[in-house]
């Protein structure tokens, strides 16, 4: 029972993971403002890079770079200590991840300004309305 | 120590987070979506995730925030939920 508390409270990172990512999937489905659904997926992308970075996290880890003492240009693989090291790898995965989530949120506003210009209006239950009308 | 400084930025997230959902007001989501946006950022810088971090504020954080707000003032503030 100790052991299960000890485990929910320190990895406190991944509940509030969660918790991020249902906040982002209710304003998805729940919202009727298309905006609103935009930011919504924002929040969803987000809580999966927080979940990444979460992964490669050590605690007590520094940044991996290694540290060569000035005149020296050689350093020996023995003295390399892999375990104190950041993994670096969902660093680079999720750097792409953020530029994607950009580009998509540039595309998704300007297709939600389209159709602002067509209907005059952002809320999703009156375009349908004025869609069944035609 | 750090796990305190921890705690406080990633309750700030949620608030944020949830702040930014239920406002009746667009230009408020987008500010607090900016605010979001660099709040996680911080918890990034905090765990050794400096690339990402910087990638974070200027274009999560600046980028985002500038097209959203573009993007209200080209249609409208108004929302109902």
């Amino acid at each position: 029972m100790e052991l299960l508390i000890k485990e929910i409270i320190g990895k406190y990172n991944y509940w509030l993971y969660i918790i991020l990512m249902m906040i982002g999937l209710y304003a998805i489905i729940a919202k009727n403002n298309l905006i609103k659904k935009l930011v919504g997926m924002n929040i969803f992308q987000t809580a999966i890079i927080l979940f990444y970075i979460s992964i490669g996290y050590k605690k007590g880890g520094t940044l991996p770079i290694i540290e060569i003492p000035h005149g020296h240009h050689t350093i020996s693989p023995e003295s390399i200590d892999i375990s104190k090291y950041i993994n670096p790898l969902p660093h680079v995965l999720m750097l792409t991840a953020i530029v994607v989530s950009v580009a998509t949120f540039g595309v998704a506003l300007a297709i939600a300004l389209k159709i602002y210009k067509e209907y005059n209006t952002l809320e999703e239950d009156e375009i349908r309305m004025r869609l069944r009308g035609k | 120590m750090y796990w305190i400084l921890d705690l406080m930025i990633l309750t700030l997230v949620i608030v944020c987070a949830i702040g930014a959902i239920t406002i009746k007001d667009l230009l408020g989501t987008a500010i607090l979506f900016g605010a979001y946006s660099f709040m996680m950022c911080l918890l990034w810088a905090i765990m050794g995730a400096v690339d990402v971090a910087f990638t974070e504020a200027s274009v999560g954080a600046g980028v985002s925030t500038v097209f959203f707000v573009a993007a209200i003032f080209r249609t409208t503030r108004r929302t109902r939920d």
